[in-house]
């Protein structure tokens, strides 16, 4: 197919627009982060719609730019319908399809988690199903079976918390502030993974996740044992964290038979975890930290699989809430 | 479940939960008595069972599925059941909460048609978030065992 695809993700904190080749050929990648910092020096998320309505335009226009061409060169639009934050999704909705409208462009509307599925299949280094995928970051914990380019079936997700959050707000227990992924993990490096036996949500079944509990143990250790040493706790809570995350995609690897494994979501970029999943002895694939966050070429690269809609089926076409359609 | 045998008619007792189900339970029955609009605000501290709460009052409101954490969406939607819900988490605003913010991504949430959770909420202005319900504080009480007081209106 010529031409080349438009896709746009604003179902979170950030705008990001990419432009893709046919052939998952990244031409760029635009990521602008919608997050503030707040006078007590946190990060946080923008939810004033009128940022993000600047953001859009700019962030189309500087992934055609850094791509080198024009609207005249995009054939097909490719957009985040959900699940994520309704307004933020809405305003990147509206203007895949104003873009596609305009030009009567197909446009292909994309499950924000089918996206990170998809963030395997871009080139160069394409993965090809089957396979199993962890999905881990602040707002997604699954772990899904993919079975084609177009298609994947959740095998278990997170009962509470996510992967991500529990990183998060263990670093901000810690007194690393929020987000504080990266933080805990720096912590964690002079610290003794075994001092302390946090749970890793044994009592589940199946290839479900829960972070509740070890949250709470956290908050318990620093109460009831203040003197214990931080590197010692951010490295035991890294540990728990990252044994439930490695232990259920085993068990997922077990249950499918399958001997491929992809990794995307932001947790993804987590040293240890990284070490512990590619020590599990199958092909292992994780992309580039850029694709593993969120980001619109992976939402181009679920396009070029989706089923393209013509103006009269997109027009009135609807985002979806997170918790919308269960996950 | 146990009530606190120092509540006297008039207050707002403080009831003993043993474990999540528990908790689930009393977020069911504080459930069963909302309109659509209603506004209830949860505080306390990390993991003292804010979500679990929402999670027994979703599915008392005839949701079924996952109830999770929304501390990184914002926000969570459940359709369909007796009433439309919007469980909030204002964790990530920070300190500075909705001060001063315009916070329009969150109206849609606000439309006086659905059920409404807010964790985190923020410490002052909390009237233009709707009519409130109820305020929720819970607090950690050892293991799986939490506080909980439930103060209407």
């Amino acid at each position: 197919m010529s031409g080349v695809i438009l896709a746009i993700e604003t179902s979170c904190d950030d705008t990001c627009a990419a432009v893709v080749d046919h052939e998952g050929r990244i031409l760029s990648n635009v990521i602008s982060s919608q997050s503030i910092h707040d006078r007590y020096g946190g990060v946080v998320p923008e939810i004033a719609a009128r940022h993000h309505l600047e953001l859009v335009d700019v962030a189309v226009e500087d992934a055609l730019a850094q791509a080198d061409v024009g609207l005249e060169d995009v054939s097909l639009v490719g957009v985040t319908q959900g699940p994520g934050l309704v307004g933020a999704l809405l305003i990147g909705l509206s203007e895949a399809k104003a873009i596609a409208a305009a030009r009567d462009l197909p446009l292909a509307p994309v499950d924000h988690l089918q996206g990170h599925v998809a963030a395997n299949f871009l080139a160069p280094d394409p993965f090809e199903p089957p396979f199993v995928c962890l999905i881990a970051s602040g707002g997604h914990t699954l772990i899904a079976h993919v079975t084609g380019r177009d298609a994947f079936r959740v095998l278990g997700s997170t009962l509470d918390d996510a992967a991500g959050e529990a990183f998060d707000k263990g670093a901000r227990m810690l007194g690393l502030g929020y987000p504080g992924g990266p933080a805990l993990q720096r912590l964690a490096e002079g610290g003794d993974p075994d001092a302390h036996r946090f749970p890793t949500a044994d009592g589940v079944a199946g290839l479900d996740f829960s972070f509740a509990g070890v949250k709470t143990a956290l908050l318990y250790a620093l109460r009831d044992r203040p003197d214990s040493d931080r590197a010692d706790l951010a490295a035991s809570y890294q540990h728990a964290i990252v044994e439930q995350l490695a232990v259920r995609t085993e068990r997922a690897l077990r249950e499918t038979g399958l001997e491929r494994l992809a990794v995307g979501g932001g947790v993804a970029a987590n040293g240890p975890l990284r070490a512990r999943l590619t020590g599990i002895g199958v092909e292992t694939h994780i992309p580039p930290h850029a694709l593993c966050t969120d980001n619109a070429a992976m939402i181009a690269s679920a396009a070029r699989y989706a089923t393209p809609l013509l103006p009269a089926a997109y027009l009135g076409l609807d985002a979806y809430a997170s918790g919308e359609r269960g996950l | 479940m146990g009530t606190d045998p120092e509540a006297v008619d008039g207050e707002p007792p403080v009831v003993a939960t043993a474990g999540p189900e528990e908790t689930e339970a009393l977020g069911a029955a504080l459930a069963r008595e909302l309109e659509p609009g209603a506004v209830v605000l949860l505080s306390g501290d990390v993991g003292s069972g804010k979500t679990t709460f929402v999670r027994g009052a979703v599915r008392a409101l005839g949701h079924d599925g996952r109830v999770t954490s929304p501390t990184f969406t914002l926000v969570n939607r459940y359709e369909g059941g007796r009433v439309a819900v919007s469980h909030l988490d204002l964790y990530r605003l920070g300190d500075a909460g909705l001060d001063g913010e315009d916070p329009s991504l969150l109206t849609d949430e606000l439309t006086g048609e659905r059920i409404v959770f807010v964790e985190w909420p923020p410490a002052a202005d909390v009237e233009h978030l709707g009519p409130i319900a109820a305020r929720v504080v819970l607090s950690h009480a050892g293991g799986d065992r939490r506080e909980i007081e439930v103060i209407r209106g």
